[in-house]
């Protein structure tokens, strides 16, 4: 089956583009980037709530949010300005997690009309550096192993 | 671990991505590669000796000749390792999907 979010990333090459088709016409997939309660929304998961402590969806804007896991701890906050706002069409922004050594990443993303009901988002990444870039890459495969890892101790505690 | 980092460390060289090009068409001598390089050959020897480290390349005896040939098994490791990344956003999308399909409906 084909994937719906694809993901390219050349070795040695200090970016990368996601792609990913939605059943959603433009306007809503804009929407979803747009405004601060369902950027909130989707980017929450049961670990952790997003909360968007700032947004001026505007050229010059910027914006500013925060994650909290489930006992209400801040576990990440994140920032960046907004060089582009095109409605339907680009942002253009900067991403950077604060207190991480992950540097400023630059966000080009790109909305595209498929039919009157299916959208696109290009989504081009690009990092200060080759290594930074890997770095980012790999937190998702680090946090996987972590979490196996938990999960191991978890039932090795219970057979105790 | 350490050997996963390895590939990458493989595979973040220019010349090596160039190798593994060239061999990915066809098994080839280190002579054979040498000559697509102006490099010395000692520096393409030491660019296989990495690439064979991490088994993204296997050598294969053919009478007096070693041939270098691609481990796709390894390069598929390669792959794997981003999947882990590109599944985080396939669900962060997959929610965004379901919420602006309900958000449709509500108005």
């Amino acid at each position: 089956m084909e994937q719906k979010t694809k993901v390219n990333a050349e070795a040695g090459k200090q970016e990368l583009m996601i792609t990913r088709e939605f059943d959603l016409p433009l306007e809503l997939l804009f929407k979803a980037y747009a405004e601060p309660e369902l950027i909130e929304e989707w980017m929450s998961n049961p670990y952790t709530t997003t909360k968007m402590l700032r947004l001026e969806s505007k050229k010059q804007g910027g914006y500013q949010l925060e994650g909290k896991d489930a006992q209400g701890k801040v576990v990440l906050r994140a920032n960046g300005v907004i060089h582009e706002f095109i409605p339907n069409q680009k942002i253009t922004r900067t991403f950077e997690m604060e207190n991480t050594p992950f540097g400023v990443q630059l966000e080009i993303y790109e909305f595209i009309k498929l039919t009157d009901d299916t959208s696109k988002l290009n989504m081009h990444v690009i990092y200060e550096s080759v290594a930074q870039r890997d770095e980012v890459l790999k937190l998702p495969f680090a946090q996987g192993i972590n979490m196996a890892h938990n999960r191991i101790e978890e039932i090795i505690n219970k057979l105790k | 671990m350490n050997l996963r980092r390895d590939v990458f460390q493989a595979i973040a060289d220019p010349t090596r991505r160039t190798i593994l090009l060239l061999v990915a068409s066809q098994s080839m001598t280190a002579g054979a590669i040498a000559s697509n390089f102006d490099t010395a050959r000692p520096t393409v020897s030491k660019h296989l000796q990495i690439l064979t480290e991490c088994e993204l390349l296997k050598q294969e005896q053919n009478g007096r000749e070693i041939y270098y040939h691609l481990n796709p098994q390894k390069m598929k490791e390669v792959s794997d390792f981003i999947e882990p990344f590109r599944k985080k956003w396939d669900e962060r999308f997959n929610k965004l999907e379901t919420i602006m399909k309900k958000y449709k409906t509500k108005k």
